[in-house]
């Protein structure tokens, strides 16, 4: 259970999920190392993002074994709080709380998930607010906010559980384009210090700068995988090169 | 609308004067008699007020707890939910006070007053509705807000209580102030059992006057403005949470 040096902080082993007849994830095995940034690419349908969902559990497997941390995630059923705990997730659609200040955001998981006072909840919060460059923002709500913003907010939101992985869904898919690259920058920032990566995008700049390694999926497998300078250079695959050819062509 | 109401009850009220039928004495303020019979007809309006208002907060609570079963990933949760909806739903309001002041304490073997009887009976009856209410205001909070709740890390009950239900209460506002629009009119019913309310105090009246027409005008008179008064709260609160999320 405890975690020895080297392990990969995050294990799939045959892992295989279904939605009625269709099978999403095709057994499949993929391994990340503490500190790695691996960004998953693949065409619409692939199984993207129900890879990294069920890395925290959001979608519970059917076959194969998902360690996370040392800690083996059961079949079937949302991942334990210890998992949970460690693991942030940023969302294509933001999903902030509307309902909420960007501060009641942002400090809501850390009061009630983490047991933090209100003072120490703020603290973490505006210094992660800081860190996205939106500390003035605190007070307003999410709709006030543009698109570019919120997604930032978002971030900080994962931030504030001080996770030891984050999982980004095409955190810039449902951005404007000259919105874009102000969630990136904090992105590379946030590569920088560290933290375990998983980033589900089909912004190439970026998995160019930050990946340590990319991942590409087709019908529910993982058909390449590869440091990104021989990823864009000599993709092996058929299918590999013909997603490239679509994507960066234009 | 609320003109249209006005205008209706003015034509009756008219209607009633002209036709030489109206007795204006019976609720004149101005005389002995007429004063003593208009605060004979509002002391009821204490008891109307507590019933509902204390019906009303049972049912609301009860509808939660049966609503949020009804939307469980277990079958049988779902089952039970349901069942208790549609069983519930048939009963109509009437025969459910008499079966909770009559038949109940024989079974149970514990004696319930009037006025708890009435209670129980307009809860249980508005429950049901009070969870299909709540179940539509809780599926129509985006499937995003679960995920993003559940990757802070909270767990069922703080999903719901931050998350979920506040965004939910604000859709279902106008549909709950309905409820106590409705809850306010069903009350009246409970006159049957003897709560001395609004309704029974007219009867009694009717019966010592012998003056429906005027002693019942009064009666509308009085629910309209209770439940003017009420629509009106209601509209304001919504507006103040809308104020709110904008901030
Ligand atoms: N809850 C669900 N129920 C049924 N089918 C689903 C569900 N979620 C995803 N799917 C299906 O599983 C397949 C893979 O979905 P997934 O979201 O993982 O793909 P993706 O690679 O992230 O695609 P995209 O680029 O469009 O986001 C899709 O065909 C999708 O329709
Ligand atoms: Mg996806």
């Amino acid at each position: 259970m405890t975690q020895t040096e080297g392990d990969p902080i995050i294990r799939f082993e045959g892992v295989s999920k279904r939605f009625g007849d269709f099978e999403v994830l095709k057994s499949i095995d993929f391994e990340a190392r503490q500190g790695e940034r691996i960004v998953v690419c693949g065409p619409s349908g692939s199984g993207k993002s129900t890879l990294i969902r069920c890395i925290n559990g959001l979608e519970p497997h059917d076959a194969g074994t998902i360690t996370v941390e040392g800690v083996t995630l059961g079949r079937g059923k949302a991942a334990p709080a210890r998992v949970r705990n460690g693991v942030g997730m940023v969302f294509q659609q933001f999903n902030l709380f509307p309902h909420l200040t960007v501060l009641q955001n942002l400090t809501l998981g850390p009061i009630r998930a983490r047991k933090l006072t209100q003072a120490q909840a703020r603290e973490t919060a505006m210094r992660y607010l800081e860190r996205v460059r939106i500390p003035e923002q605190a007070d307003k709500y999410p709709r006030q906010l543009s698109g570019g913003q919120q997604q930032r907010v978002a971030i900080a939101r994962s931030l504030c559980m001080e996770p030891r992985i984050m999982l980004f869904d095409e955190p810039t898919s449902a951005l404007d384009p000259e919105m874009i690259s102000e969630v990136l920058d904090v992105m590379v920032e946030l590569a920088g210090t560290g933290m375990t990566m998983i980033v589900v995008t089909h912004e190439m700049g970026f998995a160019r700068k930050v990946a340590d390694r990319m991942v590409f999926m087709d019908h529910g497998q993982i058909v390449e995988t590869a440091p990104p300078e021989a990823f864009f250079t000599a993709p092996r695959s058929q299918r590999c090169r013909d997603f490239l050819n679509k994507i960066l062509n234009h | 609308m609320r003109n249209v109401l006005l205008f209706a009850l003015l034509a009756l009220v008219l209607a009633g004067c002209s036709s030489g039928n109206w007795g204006w004495y019976v609720v004149n303020p101005q005389t002995k008699t007429g004063w003593t019979n208009i605060t004979f007809l509002l002391s009821g309006l204490k008891y109307t007020l507590l019933l509902s208002l204390t019906a009303i907060c049972i049912s609301v609570t009860l509808g939660l707890l049966v609503a949020l079963p009804g939307l469980s990933s277990r079958r049988w949760l779902r089952m039970a939910s349901r069942t208790y909806v549609e069983l519930v739903r048939a009963v109509p309001i009437l025969v459910m006070i008499l079966w909770v002041y009559y038949g109940l304490p024989t079974l149970t073997g514990l004696a319930i007053g009037v006025f708890w009887a009435g209670v129980i009976a307009l809860a249980l009856s508005d429950s049901a509705f009070e969870a299909e209410i709540f179940r539509a205001g809780i599926q129509s909070v985006a499937k995003g807000q679960y995920e993003a709740a559940y990757s802070v890390s909270l767990n069922y009950v703080d999903t719901m209580r931050y998350v979920i239900l506040p965004q939910a209460i604000r859709r279902i506002l106008p549909a709950l102030g309905n409820q106590l629009v409705y809850m306010l009119k069903m009350s009246s019913l409970v006159s049957v059992i003897g709560m001395q309310e609004l309704t029974r105090k007219a009867n009694e009246l009717v019966v010592t006057e012998y003056r429906p027409l005027e002693i019942y005008t009064v009666l509308v008179l009085e629910y309209l403005v209770l439940i003017l008064i009420v629509s009106a709260g209601v509209r304001w609160l919504e507006r103040r949470l809308q104020a709110d999320e904008r901030g």
